[in-house]
């Protein structure tokens, strides 16, 4: 039987993040995503070089709002961000840490630009692991704290985010200044994603720096939409479309510890089962149905759902070395 | 594979007769793409081509039927490669297999938990589908283990025995709930071909590769067994996916009619998170059953719920009907929610209401569809929209008030709105979570 492949002629650009020495930073190793020649596991088809890659979220404050699932998780370590992010890495092992600074939000503490610098200078000091370093969502806030957490990280190659289409500028030239790459945001939305990958690259930031956020919902709440906006994109991106071939960047424990099926207490639903389990599958599950569709960087909050998810990466990527491509790689 | 109107132009007499009644071979050709007519038209048409374009009106897949009137399950029958090509047709039927080495009481108690696994998500019923008993040991066994679980559910069956007389046994007790039957391989070929010809019933056909296994439904075709769901041997997940891409892709892109059928995928691993993750790649990808052997309801809550998004028509997000729902022990004092008409804000919403036991109107705007901030983008969730529905609803007949409440994320049309609908406007929590706390300050 003749095998139905397909001869894709564009590929997903592929992203490091995290210099090490030689490179002319301080990571212990760097991570590479992307890189892809084919649609998600398809290994038999052609090159999937890199695997889906997990990262832990680490707040500078502690969150407030977070269910007591993911709480005692983490404990005293959720009051002091460096010890939290050492936790990370040496208790769960994380590969990337991805550091969101939500304390500097007008509502949420307002930390000054000063104080987010010091915190990454501290974080970078503390653990070798690459990071993601994201704002607070206040835009004219993050123009500040953004640029000089950047700087605070130059030469680290870290992931810096979002820009999104209406304030990408500022961010951009930070960004460039100082080494990184970029997350560019769009609103489940593959037009938007193009525009704004141009509008970055016009500004001298190349389309190997860049990593599409296409706004993901969780299970059960519109993942469906970022499913469908990142297989479309992906077969643009493999038929030679440059301008969405991008790895994706998926929130998946910000989304999925929304779900109400996450949070609820047994009593409240008795039919659904225990909570800590429901909670755990319903991040792992999101994060699950996010790599079939061509999610490259999961940023995530349960340690076990971590855990399992990682090993499923483990399960999908077990022979990957030992195949042999029927089209050329 | 439908063919184009130009394939099929290649397959008329090109004499222009115009018995068809159409001026030209080439417009009876398109009209034919068009399923706009019937092939019959033509009085010239060569055997082999009238073969042709019968198969080209196949679907593609196989459309495969198991259980009968309400329990009745379809399969296969799928068009598209990607979900926002059309969408998926036939939710994925998820099951759980049943050994008959457990006691009767084990395998009672464990067919009640599973009969108990439906759950109702933004207004949709969500629920297993099917249950399998799997032979251990000896024949007579089996036949009582499907007995036992034949009575005690209305959900679909699947019997698993490589053993034809066991199976004969079983299906003489269950012939009328139309079982699928599980499975043929390469060593019992021909004795269970016999059994599902037979009993006229749908047939699993197993094989480690693709190769052997059209060879087994080209076989089992020319055995006079039609309806048949594939399995591929167990193996690891990449693989798997592989297989499931592969047969898609042969019978959609390729024609291959022997493996233009649904499949089946059997999950099993202890670790009950694993068995999910597990599950979930194969509801996404491509799998037209599943069968497990977890029944922990989280577990079932959230593949059901994936199988939920997978299968949503991207074109018709599921909607609501616009209007004004009253929610509890509703008075003309009762505080009036906006939202819109996305089924998913809404039940988010009547969710949030109903814990914070607070009664209270929701009305829902039409949007088409549409979520708060997207409808809001789009033009869809505007001030005119939201007061144009406010009067078709006759609200203001509801109450005796004229407060309303708007989600968070659209304060900005607060001043816009009050002008327009002559409603007083309060600003509402962004998150659907914090609607309860909300209307509890509010009073």
């Amino acid at each position: 039987m003749e095998l139905a492949l397909e001869k894709w002629s564009g590929s997903v650009a592929e992203v490091s993040v995290g210099a090490t020495k030689d490179e002319g930073g301080t990571r212990a190793k760097s991570i590479k995503i992307g890189g892809h020649k084919t649609l998600p596991l398809l290994f038999k088809e052609s090159a999937i070089p890199n695997r889906p890659v997990v990262a832990f979220e680490v707040w500078d404050i502690a969150p407030t709002e977070w269910p007591e699932e993911l709480i005692k998780s983490y404990g005293d370590k959720l009051k002091d961000p460096v010890a939290w992010a050492d936790f990370c890495v040496k208790e769960y092992k994380a590969q990337v840490l991805c550091i969101k600074l939500q304390g500097s939000h007008p509502d949420f503490g307002n930390k000054t630009p000063d104080e987010e610098a010091k915190l990454i200078g501290k974080i970078l000091k503390r653990v070798d692991v690459p990071l993601v370093i994201l704002g607070s969502g206040d835009d004219s806030k993050d123009n500040l704290v953004l640029p000089a957490a950047s700087e605070a990280a130059k030469g680290e190659r870290a992931l810096v985010g979002d820009a999104v289409q209406d304030n990408y500028k500022t961010l951009v030239a930070a960004v460039l200044a100082d080494g990184h790459n970029i997350i560019a945001e769009s609103p489940i939305d593959i037009n938007i994603a193009k525009q704004l990958n141009i509008l970055i690259s016009d500004m001298g930031l190349s389309l190997e720096r860049i990593v599409i956020n296409p706004t993901i919902g969780a299970l059960g709440y519109g993942l469906e939409y970022a499913y469908s906006i990142m297989e479309r994109a992906r077969l643009a991106a493999l038929s030679g479309d440059k301008t969405v071939a991008n790895p994706f960047v998926c929130f998946v424990g910000h989304e999925a510890w929304r779900a109400k099926e996450a949070k609820a207490k047994i009593a409240e639903f008795p039919s659904w089962g225990p909570e800590p389990e429901r909670g755990i599958i319903w991040e792992v599950i999101t994060a699950a149905a996010l790599i079939q569709s061509g999610g490259d960087l999961l940023i995530m909050r349960h340690p076990k759902a971590v855990e399992k998810v990682n090993k499923y990466i483990d399960e999908l990527f077990r022979d990957a070395s030992q195949v042999s491509y029927k089209v050329s790689p | 594979m439908a063919l184009s109107g130009l394939d099929i132009y290649k397959l008329l007499p090109k004499t222009n007769c115009r018995e068809c009644g159409f001026p030209t071979c080439l417009a009876f050709a398109m009209q034919l793409a068009k399923k706009a007519i019937s092939i019959d038209k033509c009085p010239y048409l060569s055997q082999e081509a009238k073969k042709v374009l019968e198969a080209s009106s196949q679907p593609p897949i196989k459309l495969v039927t198991v259980g009968v009137g309400d329990s009745r399950l379809e399969f296969g029958n799928e068009t598209v490669m990607f979900r926002h090509e059309e969408k998926f047709f036939h939710p994925c039927g998820i099951g759980f297999i049943i050994e008959d080495n457990l006691s009767d009481s084990e395998i009672s108690r464990k067919l009640e938990r599973i009969n108990k696994l439906k759950f109702e998500r933004v207004g949709q019923k969500i629920e297993v589908n099917l249950v399998a008993v799997r032979q251990t040991n000896d024949g007579q066994r089996f036949v009582d283990a499907v007995q036992l679980v034949s009575s005690g559910t209305s959900l679909g069956l699947v019997l698993m025995s490589d053993e034809p007389e066991a199976l004969k046994s079983a299906l003489e007790i269950t012939r009328t709930k139309r079982p699928l039957i599980y499975h043929a391989t390469k060593n019992n070929l021909a004795a269970v071909a016999q059994v599902a010809k037979e009993f006229n019933l749908p047939l699993v056909v197993s094989g480690p590769d693709l190769d052997t296994l059209s060879n087994l439904t080209k076989e089992l075709n020319s055995l006079g067994v039609a309806e048949l769901v594939l399995e591929t041997e167990k193996k690891n997940v990449a693989d798997k996916i592989w297989d499931l891409t592969q047969i898609r892709r042969q019978a959609l892109r390729k024609s291959n009619r022997a493996l233009g059928y649904p499949v089946l995928v059997l999950v099993e691993n202890s670790d009950p998170y694993e068995e999910a993750v597990e599950a979930a790649t194969f509801i996404a990808k491509y799998a037209s059953m599943l069968l497990m052997k977890g029944t922990e309801s989280w577990q079932v809550l959230s593949l059901l719920t994936l199988r939920q998004n997978i299968y949503t028509d991207p074109q018709k997000p599921l909607q609501m009907e616009a209007k004004l729902y009253a929610i509890g022990q509703v008075t003309d004092k009762s505080p009036v929610l906006v939202t819109t008409n996305f089924s998913l804000s809404y039940y988010t919403v009547l969710g949030e209401v109903e814990a914070s036991k607070i009664p209270a109107y929701i009305v829902s705007v039409d949007t088409e569809g549409m979520s708060v901030l997207t409808a809001w983008a789009a033009e869809k969730f505007t001030p005119d929209k939201i007061t144009e529905n406010l009067e078709k609803c006759e609200v203001a007949k509801a109450v005796s008030h004229k407060r309303l409440i708007i989600p968070g994320y659209v304060a900005v049309m607060s001043g816009d709105l009050e002008e327009k609908s002559g409603w007083q406007v309060t600003v509402g929590p962004k998150e659907a979570a914090g609607i309860p706390s909300f209307l509890k300050n509010l009073q």
